[in-house]
């Protein structure tokens, strides 16, 4: 055990899928702020030492090739970001204990 | 992972991965140097490298993906030669001055008119999609049929582009990068090097700190531009709780600004500060139910169901969609959101807002909150035009909202996303879409800038100012990309007509003794945060709601001392928090050059927001610019008429200016 400093920071940030990530530190050279740093041994994920300098632009989630990462919301975000659904009447919540499936529904345009 | 869990597995602080050389000197030359490669800074580094010259651009973060463009854009403003559009160059020009009395940027904003719309002709050569192609909102209102344009805020006079900007960063940097401009990330421009190493003299350079290695950069140009954006650390610095908030990241801390101010250039409207908007203290941006900007148009209901209304700028509620989207005075047109001309707006430029009564609504029990953004009660094809498109698209939403919200299992045609519970007496002011409302009361930065002639070369020869922030007023996507563009074209000509210069040691020497100081001098108790800190706290007291002469002078007289005591003695662990200590010192020089104009002004003025509290009334004879610079003498101010560029040597006719100095060759 260590005396650690107090999370800095507003939040883990970036969620990564360990089955996925190969450690290939694309989000870690693409991030403006530069909040992560690679993961010292090969291969390992990158660690977001700078939590708190993160903006949530999610460029590193566009970037990543493999699909690893999520990005995660502030608590207090994901407490406000708040919906109902018309004809039940049920509230959901970003981040709730039991998820809906996924709206797989695609954005407009061409990717 | 985080660091907590790297150490708590291994037992191990993680060292500090790159090699690190602090002050190990690279001398990189080039016809011409941008400084910062936003969107601005990247169209005009094309333009440059397009008109021959050799380019390269210092970014301080990555420019695939930096700035405020750097994550998406769904507005294009300014489009105004679109084949749809009723609105001219002169009229789009003319509207931004005569709703701000002429405190804007009349100039750029004829620029932009002129040739907005052919700066996103290139875009879509470059590969952003800006037309429904696919006729996935085939007889919407917001279509044009024929040329499968798709209109925002304004569908008479259609001036203002819906597009599909989520990569537009990452496909502006991949042309610049192929057309050979050399792109330096992660440096940081600290200052601009001078013939003679004067201020005041021609720029013909810059200096600048690598933010991995600690590593210091020369560069030789024969012309410099300026491209860094706005600033969000100056009145408001809690990152911790606000940068899921901003609109503006940390790097941004008009560090363009304070090198040219330090080089002696003249800086206007630095006076001006507004109360709370964007500020970051709020919601993230888009993640709440809201029905402005992004949201425009959406349908509004209460707890019960009830629909709130529309009104137009004379609080007449509306009835039908087509009716949100319509000037409330026949021949005129909407101007739209969101590119610093929000406030004070004459009524028949406005926006349609929500119901200005809604709160007195709310109060004597008309309507209960909270409310809701009613995606299911919207035909679909609205439905999807905000949700599927404009969201999908616009700025730190496509993975921070969209998809995090889809991932969740959100679903427009079924759901309706809250509104924050909150006082909507503010709402009038539209913000509540970036949290602005929910805000304390506290003030931020302005939108003041280099002072600039038709070629938008500052008062500097060589040195040459663009996009948001850099130049006075501006406030948008598609503007910076275009005022970008034809910066990039005059700093070219510049360059072929003007030889290069050999910098001059001392003060090369000079600015690296500066930045070096936190990692070269023992016994440094102050971090980057604290200085921060303490920067916006005299900027809130001794800059905002009350201003006097005395109280200016005092609040000068702390920042100064700040950055001679505090200042003196800071400490860096590795260069990432070097560079972040160089932009909290540079953010004090920024607090004074907002004093001093502050103290220059010695009215109060109500379309900039700017109260003196010994001089109250806004009077006709300070109805001017009030221009601030400094040499080795001191501060100096002066009185520019808001219209300069159509006074003096300039002709009255802004067309005919236009095409004097828009075409030069070198
Ligand atoms: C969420 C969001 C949504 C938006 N949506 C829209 C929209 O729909 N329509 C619209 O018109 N506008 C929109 N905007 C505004 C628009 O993005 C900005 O106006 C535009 O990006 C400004 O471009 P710029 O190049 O002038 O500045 P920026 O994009 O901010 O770029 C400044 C660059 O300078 C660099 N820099 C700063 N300091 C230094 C230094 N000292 N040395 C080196 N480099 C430095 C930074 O790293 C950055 O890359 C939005 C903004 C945000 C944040």
């Amino acid at each position: 055990m260590f005396s650690m400093p107090s999370q800095t920071g507003p939040c883990k940030v970036l969620e990564f899928d360990k089955n996925k990530c190969v450690g290939c530190n694309s989000c870690v050279n693409v991030c403006p702020c530069d909040v992560m740093i690679p993961n010292p041994e090969r291969g390992g994920e990158p660690i977001v030492v700078y939590a708190e300098e993160c903006w949530f632009c999610g460029g590193c989630v566009e970037e990543c090739p493999h699909d690893a990462l999520t990005l995660v919301p502030p608590a207090k975000q994901r407490l406000s970001t708040v919906w109902v659904r018309k004809d039940t009447g049920e509230e959901y919540r970003m981040g709730m204990k039991n998820p809906l499936p996924r709206n797989t529904r695609p954005p407009s345009g061409r990717t | 992972m985080n660091w907590h869990e790297y150490v708590n597995k291994t037992g191990k602080v993680p060292e500090w991965p790159y090699p690190v050389s602090y002050g190990k000197e690279n001398v990189v030359e080039a016809d011409v140097l941008i400084v910062g490669g936003g969107v601005a800074g990247c169209r005009a580094a094309i333009a440059a490298r397009q008109k021959g010259a050799s380019v390269v651009v210092a970014d301080r973060g990555f420019s695939k993906r930096s700035g405020s463009g750097g994550a998406g854009v769904d507005h294009w403003h300014g489009a105004v030669t679109n084949p749809c559009s009723k609105v001219t160059p002169k009229m789009y020009s003319e509207a931004a001055m005569e709703t701000t009395d002429g405190y804007t940027n009349g100039l750029a904003r004829y620029i932009i008119g002129k040739e907005g719309w052919d700066t996103l002709l290139e875009v879509e050569e470059m590969g952003v999609q800006i037309r429904d192609l696919d006729d996935e909102y085939e007889g919407s209102i917001f279509r044009d049929d024929e040329t499968k344009l798709m209109f925002a805020y304004d569908l008479e006079n259609k001036h203002c582009l819906r597009i599909y900007g989520y990569n537009i960063k990452p496909v502006v940097d991949k042309t610049m990068r192929e057309l050979g401009c050399e792109v330096y990330d992660r440096v940081c421009i600290t200052s601009l090097l001078t013939e003679g190493g004067k201020p005041g003299a021609r720029v013909i350079g810059a200096t600048g700190v690598n933010d991995r290695t600690g590593e210091f950069f020369i560069f030789k140009a024969k012309a410099v531009i300026v491209s860094t954006g706005h600033t969000n650390r100056l009145y408001n610095f809690a990152p911790e709780m606000t940068e899921s908030q901003t609109m503006t990241n940390l790097n941004q801390t008009s560090m363009g600004h304070i090198i040219g101010w330090r080089a002696g250039a003249e800086l206007i409207m630095m006076e001006q500060s507004g109360q709370s908007l964007l500020s970051g203290l709020g919601y993230a941006p888009y993640s709440t139910g809201n029905n402005n900007n992004t949201y425009q148009g959406s349908r509004v209901i209460d707890k019960d169901g009830k629909e709130v209304h529309y009104a137009d700028a004379e609080g007449n509620l509306i009835y039908d969609e087509e009716g949100i989207f319509k000037s409330s005075e026949e021949g005129s047109f909407i101007i739209g959101h969101g590119i610093a001309l929000d406030h004070g707006q004459m009524p028949k430029y406005k926006i349609t807002t929500t119901d200005p009564h809604l709160w007195d609504k709310v109060q004597s029990g008309e309507y209960q909150m909270p409310f809701y953004t009613d995606f299911p009660g919207m035909s679909e094809k609205s439905r999807d035009i905000i949700f599927q498109l404009m969201l999908a698209h616009e700025g730190k939403c496509r993975v921070p909202i969209y998809k995090n919200l889809t991932d969740w299992g959100f679903d427009p045609a079924k759901d309706m996303l809250q509104y924050p519970i909150s006082d909507y007496s503010k709402f009038p002011l539209d913000t509540s879409w970036c949290g602005g409302d929910q805000t304390p009361s506290s003030w931020r930065g302005g939108e003041g800038g280099f002072l600039t002639d038709w070629r938008l070369q500052t008062t500097l020869p060589g040195l040459f100012a663009a996009g948001c922030g850099p130049l006075p007023s501006q406030g948008c996507h598609g503007e910076s990309h275009t005022a970008g563009r034809y910066t990039g074209r005059q700093a070219a000509v510049f360059a072929k007509q003007n030889g290069a210069v050999e910098p001059d040691r001392e003060q090369i020497e000079r600015e690296k003794a500066r930045c070096y100081a936190p990692v070269s001098s023992e016994g440094g108790d102050i971090g980057w945060k604290e200085l921060n800190y303490a920067v916006a706290r005299l900027m809130q007291d001794y800059c905002g709601d009350y201003k006097t002469e005395h109280t200016l002078e005092i609040g000068l007289r702390r920042m100064k001392d700040l950055l001679e005591t505090e200042g003196q003695r800071m400490y860096a662990s590795n260069p990432h928090e070097l560079v972040r200590a160089i932009e909290s010192l540079s953010l004090c020089e920024l607090g004074i050059a907002h004093l001093e104009a502050s103290k220059s002004r010695q009215a109060s003025c109500k379309v900039l927001g700017f109260v003196r509290n010994d001089f109250p009334e806004d009077t006709e004879d300070w109805h001017c610019w009030v221009s601030i610079s400094q040499d080795e003498q001191g501060v100096k101010s002066r009185k520019i008429p808001v219209d300069y560029y159509l006074k003096g040597e300039y002709s009255g006719d802004l067309e005919e200016n236009y095409q004097k100095y828009a075409e030069l060759e070198g």
